[in-house]
């Protein structure tokens, strides 16, 4: 039977985690399921959780009023969705919206920010990991507002 | 790099031949996206009987206008002519105004080919930008009608909204198909687009493919081609094996005139297809 602990420990984000850490973020994690269109987090509501997509698609957001919701980046089986959570003021900075039947495991992210102030060096190793998503994040949308397709002929 | 030798392997009456245009007619035109097109171009003469390999480009003369290269978009295997385009510059602008009927002047083929047969018993990713999206369409007709000599067959498709999409119906085809993995996203898009938002490199790293035997071939705008490159050489894949199309201002075809020179290439003849490993350390520079 896949456990929670397995899972994560499979995931690239969690690959190579010290047993101890692995373990608590398994006691801060559950499964959760979000419906087509359904709304995972809105722009401005507290950022109390994180998500590791396991199946589905989710699009991040954000909504004009003279153009309606326009999607910035959306995300898969795989990503690691949300990182509001650490960082203050913690709130979400888009809305987060299920395109189709989309599973995850949520993780408490408040949970796992007091153990990080309890033991920087728990705190240290998920800063890389994150950093190193939004690392990649930034490059992304450096690449998108190039608008490069606009250019070849 | 190319001298005075490689000229030197022409004779008087190759460098002839190359430089005539042959007389074509168009049979079709099917508009692709507001400003893209694809004309079918038929040879009048019946005496021209072009055979291309994928990848390869033709200069392609608007009488009166001028000539382009523009790189073959259609099947290997059929004896129609097909280019796909965009009309962004004098003489697309006119060619897109062309009806079935008109002629066009063709010169070509030219230039290097998209490493296909090499790709025999690999894995082929194919990773499009844009109206890169054209050049590539041959080689992925030319697998998919040896389909059982390929490994896993990836098409990762990148373009800039939805309503740019090139080849929209074939791509669901493709998509259809249980041996072909067909990826598409874009860069923008409304809520109504349900599929993937983000530039094409960030379907790389989640693509089903064994990067230890994996031909790649990768073909848009020379800064995603160049990122591209990187997502795949960090997916495993050696810069040996990965295919970029470069573009620059292409004219006599042949390497003669030197417009198209890129470092110690041209582009006509040396390319337009390049090993990565073979111009990476260029792709950096600004002085080139």
């Amino acid at each position: 039977m896949e456990t929670l602990e397995r899972i994560l420990a499979e995931h690239q984000f969690f690959k190579d985690l010290a047993e101890p850490y692995l373990q608590l973020a398994t006691g801060c994690a559950s499964n959760i399921r979000f419906e087509p269109d359904q709304f995972i987090f809105r722009e401005g509501e507290e950022a109390d959780q994180f998500y590791l997509i396991r199946q589905g698609r989710v699009a991040l957001q954000i909504f004009a009023p003279d153009r309606g919701a326009i999607t910035i980046e959306t995300l898969t089986e795989g990503d690691i969705l949300g990182w509001s959570w650490l960082i203050p003021p913690y709130n979400w900075h888009f809305d987060a919206r299920a395109l189709e039947v989309t599973r995850a495991i949520a993780l408490d992210g408040k949970c796992l920010r007091r153990k990080c102030e309890e033991d920087h060096n728990l705190g240290y190793e998920l800063l890389k990991r994150f950093a190193h998503i939004i690392e990649q994040r930034l490059e992304s949308t450096r690449l998108q507002i190039l608008d490069i397709y606009g250019v070849r002929s | 790099m190319a001298s005075a030798v490689d000229l030197h392997v022409k004779s008087p009456d190759d460098i002839v031949s190359s430089m005539s245009p042959h007389l074509y007619g168009i049979q079709r035109v099917r508009k692709e996206t507001e400003d893209t097109f694809t004309l079918e171009l038929q040879e009048k003469s019946g005496q021209h009987k072009l055979s291309f390999a994928p990848g390869q480009f033709n200069m392609v003369y608007v009488f009166g206008v001028g000539e382009v290269p523009i790189s073959i978009s259609g099947d290997p295997a059929s004896p129609v002519l097909v280019h796909t385009t965009r009309a962004v510059g004098t003489v697309t602008r006119v060619m897109s105004k062309l009806r079935r009927g008109d002629m066009l002047g063709i010169r070509g083929p030219f230039g290097t080919a998209w490493p296909v047969a090499e790709a025999r018993g690999h894995d082929v990713v194919i990773v499009a930008g844009g109206i890169g999206l054209a050049p590539l369409r041959p080689s992925l007709y030319e697998v998919l009608s040896h389909r059982e000599d390929f490994g896993k067959v990836v098409l990762l498709y990148g373009t800039r909204t939805p309503s740019d999409i090139l080849f929209r119906e074939e791509l669901e085809q493709w998509r259809a198909r249980f041996d072909l993995e067909v990826h598409v996203t874009v860069d923008r898009a409304d809520s109504g687009w349900r599929g993937n938002v983000g530039v094409v490199t960030t379907l790389i790293h989640k693509a089903p493919f064994d990067p230890q035997r994996t031909v790649a071939m990768v073909c848009g705008p020379e800064v995603m081609m160049r990122f591209a490159a990187l997502e795949l050489v960090k997916r495993g894949v050696s810069a040996g094996a990965i295919s970029l199309s470069m573009e620059r201002n292409m004219k006599c075809g042949i390497g003669l005139c030197g417009h198209c020179q890129f470092g110690p290439f041209f582009v006509c003849k040396d390319g337009p297809v390049f090993r990565y490993s073979r111009i990476k350390d260029l792709l950096t520079k600004w002085e080139i």
